[in-house]
């Protein structure tokens, strides 16, 4: 944290001096940037965890022949567990990762992150949907990593099981939601208009997010931490007022017996995320046809606010001997034609670039299993429309945890869900004391 | 063969040969010794040095002293994981190591017929892993679609709840002592196999009962045995991990990040990122482990010498 804004290392005769006056000459050295001359082979590595990656690798090693990128496929969690570790280790960490939006604080405080501003990052900014670009970049004008898929928040459902309960639509609003689940559990036993997520805490993130919530706020190392702000309250006691009616189903979220519990019409629809609709198509099959996909409901009645949950981006690792090329890297993969608009066809991400969300082709393609719904349109909608200013906090992992532990613990009847929330925020303020913030509540 | 009995008579020889026998057992034994110091000694030591350090966001890395042990030995989270698996422990051991010894006495007795078949199926789930081991039973106690609740369906009984915080303990208990009874039934029936056939002769002779043979004869013969065996039982209950951390995702709400000590120093380890906290947990559990091992050992030899 303290080296946040530290600014890059210039070989001036001065900063020379001064290096080497404070014995880091040699790393300094060895950190020159390494242009490459003309016909110079550059390796680079790169850490991603989606499938079929390598496609668009290949693209760009195509135009830039003289460039190598080497794409090893570590997986999600484990990434960052080894990232950490390399970093910590000085050696073997890639020059480029994909990193999720929600990781970036964390590897920012840890200075893992180059800032991509000289290397012509703004001149890419207008390319995309403006909350993916507030979440790369800093106020200070820093940009950290170049945004590539999200997941801009809808609700999938069951048309036919609503329809059969008496909504021919999706409840405008949270309270009209509320009531037709309570309704929905008393007409058909065992069976829940939706779920809730204890063991979710990205889920829950996203929709305390739509709520309003604002949980973290840095400014550099006065952090401001706000747990159970009003919205949070509120959200709180919503869920609690539909787990007190037992108007919602609990299952365990990413377990067989959740996705077998859409499918087989236990639970009749799911607030999901923009590539939510390609993982459902591919755990359930009783039920093709016949769901759709939907805005969530809204908070307050008009309103059109919603938020993200998961999506990517690629950072360049700080220490990297060739930042000029992975930043080129990096750039590519975020915006050039070819290589994202594979990714919507081939490997179902979401997009945050402005012209793919305009893209009828892409976004209009209607599917069987949504009844041939071109349920893209929906979430392309939905991606204005992300609540702007949401800021993660450098310890997202500790927040994660925290919040499903609490949570979790209030569903299993010890507590309420505003209780959780004052538990979190407790947790989190002790933390980051600990942490060495000047923390604000 | 002949060279070496050949060689003590050279008297100008005797002494290198010497060296070299004493030197034998080092050679032997150094590869053994290479891996213990680098994966073993030096982690140790590296993780003894961490725990003196306090590491934050905010000002970087400083010594503590002893601030991290203080910190533990007040540790709500951790005296609570401590407590539950000495819970596990008393219901765990006594049903697992009994049901070992149990089966040993009868392989032993010699009235099984196909008795290697026995041996080998009670062995099996020990070979299978630990991991896989979790999943099959994680699948199996599933609440709503695993065949538990299947059959309770059939019958038009309650589905059995083994994932609530009472019931938990027992669902891991029954998963490890599946997995490791027929472990502790072969170092059983070796040891009752070693017992020389003389003595059931004598016992026969002397008018004793099949009942009194085991009693009086064969369970003192392998009383140092039993010990080993419930020292190594009391240090892997106290080390319990996987199978929590892996049922974890099935009862989020029950298995806490702070479930048993070794989940917990995982988890302040690789989410919280507090590596300097964690080595002081381990090593406290380790202190933990070892008072356990002590304690025991040391209540058995007195009974010992009386």
């Amino acid at each position: 944290m303290t080296n946040l804004n530290k600014p890059d290392f210039r070989l001036g005769r001065r900063g020379f001096l001064k290096a080497a006056a404070a014995g880091l000459a040699t790393p300094a050295l060895a950190n020159l940037p390494g242009i490459a001359h003309a016909q110079e082979t550059v390796n680079l590595t790169f850490w991603a965890w989606t499938p079929r990656t390598e496609n668009q690798v290949a693209l760009f090693m195509e135009k830039y022949p003289h460039i190598k990128v080497t794409l090893e496929s570590i997986g999600g969690e484990d990434q960052n567990t080894k990232l950490r570790a390399a970093l910590r280790a000085g050696s073997g960490f890639p020059d480029i990762v994909q990193a999720e939006f929600q990781r970036l604080p964390s590897f920012r405080a840890i200075d893992a992150l180059l800032d991509l501003t000289p290397y012509g990052a703004n001149d890419v900014k207008d390319q995309f949907v403006d909350w993916s670009w507030e979440s790369v970049s800093d106020a200070a004008g820093g940009v950290y990593a170049m945004p590539w898929d999200s997941g801009p928040m809808g609700l999938l459902y069951r048309a036919d099981l609503f329809e059969a309960a008496g909504a021919a639509e999706v409840p405008p609003t949270w309270a009209g939601f509320a009531e037709l689940a309570k309704k929905y559990a008393v007409d058909n036993p065992g069976k829940f208009l939706t779920n809730f997520g204890a063991n979710n805490g990205g889920w829950m993130i996203g929709v305390l997010w739509q709520a309003g919530n604002k949980p973290f706020a840095l400014n550099g190392t006065d952090m401001t931490i706000r747990i159970n702000d009003e919205p949070a309250k509120a959200w709180a006691a919503y869920w609690q007022d539909l787990l007190d009616a037992k108007a919602v189903d609990l299952t365990p979220n990413w377990t067989p017996e959740w996705f077998t519990a859409f499918d087989n019409g236990t639970i009749a629809s799911w607030i999901a995320a923009a590539w939510s609709p390609v993982q459902l198509t591919n755990v359930a099959n009783q039920s093709v046809g016949k769901w759709r996909a939907g805005q969530l409901p809204q908070w307050k009645d008009g309103e059109f606010l919603t938020s993200n949950w998961g999506g990517s981006t690629f950072s360049v690792i700080k220490p990297t001997a060739h930042p000029e090329e992975a930043a080129l890297f990096a750039t590519f993969m975020a915006t050039d034609g070819e290589a994202t608009r594979l990714y919507n066809t081939d490997q179902f991400l979401f997009p945050v670039r402005k012209e793919l969300l305009a893209d009828k082709d892409l976004m209009g393609t209607p599917s069987e299993f949504y009844g041939g719904q071109a349920v893209n349109e929906v979430f392309a909608e939905a991606a204005e429309h992300v609540i702007p200013g949401y800021q993660f906090s450098p310890f997202h992992d500790v927040f994660t945890s925290a919040l499903q532990e609490n949570v979790g613990a209030a569903v299993a009847g010890n507590g309420t869900l505003a209780d959780a929330l004052d538990r979190t925020q407790e947790a989190m303020v002790t933390y980051a004391s600990e942490q060495g913030y000047t923390v604000i509540t | 063969m002949t060279d070496i009995s050949a060689r003590p008579l050279r008297p100008a020889r005797r002494r290198s040969s010497k060296w070299a026998q004493k030197l034998a057992p080092y050679f032997f034994l150094a590869p053994f010794l290479v891996l213990f110091i680098v994966f073993l000694v030096v982690p140790l030591f590296y993780a003894l040095q961490l725990s003196f350090f306090r590491e934050t966001m905010v000002g970087g890395i400083r010594f503590v002293g002893l601030d991290n042990y203080g910190k533990a030995l007040t540790d709500q989270k951790f005296w609570d994981g401590v407590l539950l698996l000495l819970r596990y422990g008393l219901f765990q051991l006594p049903v697992m190591l009994g049901a070992a010894l149990l089966l040993a006495l009868i392989l032993d007795s010699g009235m099984l017929w196909a008795r290697a078949f026995f041996r080998l199926g009670l062995f099996l789930p020990y070979a299978v892993p630990t991991v896989i081991a979790a999943l099959i039973w994680g699948y199996l106690y599933g609440p709503s679609f695993g065949p538990m609740t299947q059959i309770a369906d059939y019958f038009g009984l309650p589905r059995p709840d083994l994932f609530n915080a009472n019931t938990m303990l027992y669902a891991i208990a029954n998963i490890s002592i599946w997995e490791h009874v027929g472990y502790f039934m072969i170092i059983y029936f070796a040891a009752l196999q070693a017992i020389p056939a003389d003595f059931e002769e004598a016992a026969v002779v002397s008018g004793a009962r099949a009942w009194q043979y085991v009693i009086y004869v064969k369970l003192p013969l392998i009383r140092g045995t039993i010990l080993v065996t419930v020292i190594f039982a009391t240090i892997g209950a106290l080390q319990l991990f996987a199978e929590p951390y892996l049922l974890e995702a099935l009862a989020p709400a029950v298995i806490t990040s702070s479930y048993t000590p070794n989940i917990y120093a995982y988890n302040l380890a690789f989410v919280n990122q507090d590596y300097n906290y964690s080595a002081a947990i381990s090593f406290v559990l380790g202190a933990v482990v070892a008072v356990v091992s002590y304690v025991f050992q040391l209540v058995s030899a007195r009974r010992e010498g009386k």
